[in-house]
């Protein structure tokens, strides 16, 4: 189905004429630049741009849709946003068990530039972060924002500026990593015209979310839209202020960041760790106390306990990026206060993760025997966990032992896999029935292979890197009776070679139970809606603007 | 504060202010006074920015993601002491935009790698590390030969130099020759380069063949060149052991 047939005539033109701009736009940037990154980014958007006229272009002579639309949740959007989710799960998984494979067997794959492992691993980083864990923040804050405010989304073509835009960001972004295009800033390596193009993409996102709210029907705004709310404004403002940079030329992609030194450590780990906290927490909260209650049918244990958590959330996360800098040159006094705050952080995340699982009492049977629910309480036990390993990992003499080994790693990924990928999971299978008119998906019994698989690989990944953070940790400081040092840095080395090899396994059955999920998108995509309507939200009708 | 938060949970609007008040304070507070602290903490004496070809070294290792399993900050713990060298310190990398502290030791730190080994062991070590190493997971980049591309280098001279890095505007213009003289002992322009940056610089082929500027050079003169720029950090260490 031509996507572009949910708009009206005049909506179509309105795109159609976004779409030449885009083309033009990559036109004279590649004209710009005549070659590298910038030219083949130019390329990129010119041609997406061309693909778009025509798209948009062969709806033209097509029927408008049905003047009832006004009164339906425009949910075209969500469910392409859904695509891109699972397509980047697959490309940024795929990344992320191939630099694995490579730290246990470096010579998996020929030694060619593009592959090598320094370009990799942030094509993982940004593909999972922002393409997976992006797409779906995006797709499920329209689908939320929308029944929770019983309001259509404000305008129509905003929802695809902000999609389209935010994909081609990801996509300029990681293949500007292969051809050796980067920053360096971890989260953050993606060159300034791809970061310039973000903030405007951002701005209209922020843009729809305020006037889609005007418009709602319920006099109080939803938990899970304060959180989406946290997650578009702060995200604003670490992107804004963490890329400030001068362009080296303006036909190049080559830029200074303009901080330097402890400074420049200081701003990227204020924006990094709140990239965590706003980017791959706040937002995904609010997926939480959305779905979670809708498919366990029970409402939210303590609105209280919500309001407490949410504020608390908001102000102590900013204070603790310098938990990423004990013991280096950054004042002392600066890392006291961001240890001091992410212990007390445990508080707002644990009645958060509390509030969460609370929830679900009444309805341990439905945990029990709907894979689904499970995605989600196993996503809140997560959170939990790695919210109290970060809490731990925070204090100064434990930090000296992890920080820098794989412990890291191992918390990241307690979080990422089991608390992120997780949630989304969870509210994939529920939305995507949903939107596609059906009871339930395609294959309901591909659900539980994939909650299985999902489980099992993200504890053996975690486990084998707790041993191996520790093992690294207590290996590098660890001395003989001469007082001398007990091991060479290669001898640590060595010692990780069965962990790694472990939590390539454990991710390689993450990564094959998210294809099966998105093949069970598809297959689910592909069946006629059902003749009975599927329950939702009503809408509240809108007087024609 | 519930009642609070009840009646703003109504105003969209009031709710954006909200949050962007309680989500600034953290990182003011932290955040600003480093910038005064900039202005007390002095720039050693001896401390030199990067010679252009270092430079163009350091733009290689962010292309190729080193500080992906290498960190460049000894912190102040005995082991690390005693593994790498005097921690460092804020003013080593008060020039570099970006710092490239990084966060994980899949290999060891390098902020005190400079003159650690020979050219020759990092050219053979970068070309295949497993050749040096056995048991190395280090990757092999062996297109580190091809030739350095210096086009945008007087340019990043210049950026440099406008975000406040002691480059002077003829430090600038000799971008090009300098790099290339600085791996060509036997040039004319040594003298020039040496003048500029001070005599510690290392002029050498640093890829072993003078008659080509490749990659290579660029990244073992910048890998030479780490924990070199200052002499401040071990004049710090040595005074604490002395009292
Ligand atoms: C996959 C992670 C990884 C990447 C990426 C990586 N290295 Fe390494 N590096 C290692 C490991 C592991 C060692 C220790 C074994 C060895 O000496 O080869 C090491 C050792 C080194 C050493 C020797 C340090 C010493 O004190 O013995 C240097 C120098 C070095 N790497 C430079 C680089 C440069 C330059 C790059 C980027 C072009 C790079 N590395 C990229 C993992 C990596
Ligand atoms: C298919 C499963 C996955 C595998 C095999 C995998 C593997 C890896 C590997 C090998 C690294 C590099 C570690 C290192 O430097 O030592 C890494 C880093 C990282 N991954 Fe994953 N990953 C997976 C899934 C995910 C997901 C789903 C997310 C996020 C939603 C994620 C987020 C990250 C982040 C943030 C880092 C950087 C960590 C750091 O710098 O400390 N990963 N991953
Ligand atoms: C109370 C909450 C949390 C606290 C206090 C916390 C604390 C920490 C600490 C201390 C580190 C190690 C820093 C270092 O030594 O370099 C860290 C790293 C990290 N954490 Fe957490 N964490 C929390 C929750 C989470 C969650 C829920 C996620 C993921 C969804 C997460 C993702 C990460 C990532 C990606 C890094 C690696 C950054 C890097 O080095 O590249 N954290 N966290």
């Amino acid at each position: 189905m031509n996507a572009a047939t949910t708009l009206s005539q005049s909506e179509r033109q309105v795109g159609f004429g976004l779409a030449i701009a885009l083309a033009v736009l990559g036109l004279v940037m590649a004209a710009g630049a005549k070659q590298g990154a910038m030219a083949v980014h130019g390329a990129m958007a010119m041609m997406l741009g061309m693909y778009l006229v025509f798209y948009i272009g062969g709806s033209f002579y097509q029927p408008e849709p049905n003047a009832d639309r006004v009164n339906q949740y425009y949910d075209a959007p969500t469910r392409f946003g859904v695509t891109m989710t699972l397509i980047w799960a697959m490309i940024g998984m795929t990344a992320g068990v191939w630099v694995a494979a490579l730290m246990y067997w470096p010579e998996a794959t020929p030694a060619v530039p593009w592959t090598s492992y320094g370009r990799l691993r942030p094509v993982h980083t940004t593909g999972v972060i922002f393409g997976f864990g992006g797409n779906a923040l995006i797709a499920t804050s329209f689908y939320v924002l929308q029944r929770t405010s019983r309001a259509r989304l404000a305008d129509s073509i905003s929802p695809w500026f902000i999609l389209i835009g935010f994909n081609l960001f990801c996509a300029w972004a990681v293949t500007g990593y292969v051809m050796g295009s980067t920053q360096s800033k971890e989260y953050a390596e993606a060159e300034w015209y791809a970061d310039l193009w973000l903030v405007v993409v951002w701005v209209t996102y922020f843009a729809l979310y305020i006037r889609t709210l005007a418009r709602r029907h319920e006099p109080h705004i939803y938990v899970a839209n304060w959180y989406y709310m946290a997650f578009i404004l702060v995200v604003a403002m670490l992107h804004i202020v963490n890329n400030l940079a001068l362009p080296v030329s303006f036909g190049a992609a080559k830029s200074f960041t303009i901080w330097a030194g402890v400074q420049d450590a200081m701003i990227q780990w204020w924006y990094g760790h709140n990239a965590v906290a706003f980017f791959l927490t706040a937002g995904f909260l609010g997926m939480l106390y959305y779905f979670l209650p809708v498919r366990s049918g029970r409402p939210i244990w303590s609105y209280r306990l919500s309001i407490i958590s949410f504020w608390g959330i908001v102000f102590f996360y900013i204070w603790v990026g310098s938990h990423h800098l004990h013991y280096t040159a950054l004042p002392y006094w600066t890392q006291t206060l961001g240890m001091t705050f992410s212990v007390m952080l445990l508080v707002p995340s644990w009645a958060s993760a509390g509030n969460a699982i609370a929830t679900l009492n009444g309805a341990w049977h439905k945990v029990r025997d709907d894979a689904t629910l499970r995605f989600m309480f196993v996503a809140a036990v997560f959170y939990g966990l790695s919210t109290f390993e970060g809490s731990f990992l925070a204090i100064r003499p434990v930090n000296s032992l992890s920080h820098y080994t794989d412990w890291t790693v191992g918390h990241v990924h307690s979080g990422t896999l089991g608390w992120v990928a997780m949630i989304i999971f969870g509210a994939i299978y529920t939305l995507v029935p949903q939107i596609s008119g059906r009871e339930e998906m395609a294959w309901p019994h591909a659900i539980e292979w994939h909650f299985w698989l999902a489980v099992g690989g993200t504890l053996i990944y975690v486990i084998a890197l707790w041993n191996a953070g520790i093992t690294q940790g207590l290996m590098w400081r660890a001395y003989d009776d001469h007082g001398a040092l007990s091991y060479s840095f290669m001898e640590s080395v060595q010692a990780m070679a069965p962990y790694y090899l472990l939590r390539t396994i454990g991710g390689a059955m993450f990564l094959i139970g998210a294809v099966i999920c998105a093949l069970n998108c598809r297959a689910t995509y592909r069946l006629a809606p059902m003749s009975t309507e599927v329950s939702d939200r009503p809408l509240n009708p809108q007087p024609a603007e | 504060m519930l009642r609070l938060h009840y009646n703003l949970e109504k105003l969209s609007m009031g709710m954006v202010a909200a949050i962007i008040v309680a989500a600034s304070i953290g990182g003011i507070v932290e955040i600003a006074p480093l910038f005064k602290i900039d202005e007390t903490v002095t720039i050693p004496d001896d401390m030199r920015p990067h010679t252009p070809l270092e430079l163009a070294g350091r733009e290689i290792y962010i292309r190729e993601g080193c500080y992906a399993c290498h960190s460049q900050m000894v912190r102040s713990l005995a082991d690390e002491l005693d593994r790498y060298g005097p921690y460092s310190l804020a003013a080593e990398s008060a020039y570099d935009h970006p710092m490239l502290w990084g966060s994980k030791r899949t290999g060891p730190d390098l902020a005190r790698l400079g003159e650690k080994y020979s050219d020759a062991w990092h050219s053979a070590h970068l070309i295949n590390p497993r050749d040096v190493v056995p048991a190395s997971i280090m990757p092999s980049y062996p297109w580190l030969e091809q030739s350095l591309d210096t086009r945008l280098l007087s340019a990043q001279l210049g950026t440099l130099a406008r975000l406040g890095v002691p480059y002077s505007s003829e430090m600038v213009e000799a971008a090009v020759a300098d790099a290339q003289a600085q791996s060509r002992p036997d040039s004319d322009g040594v003298d020039a380069v040496l003048e500029r940056y001070g005599e510690d610089v290392a002029v050498r082929a640093f890829d072993g063949d003078p008659s080509r500027l490749t990659e290579m050079d660029a990244l073992v003169a910048y890998l030479q060149s780490l924990g070199t720029l200052t002499n401040a950090a071990y004049e710090i260490l040595a005074e604490g052991e002395t009292e």
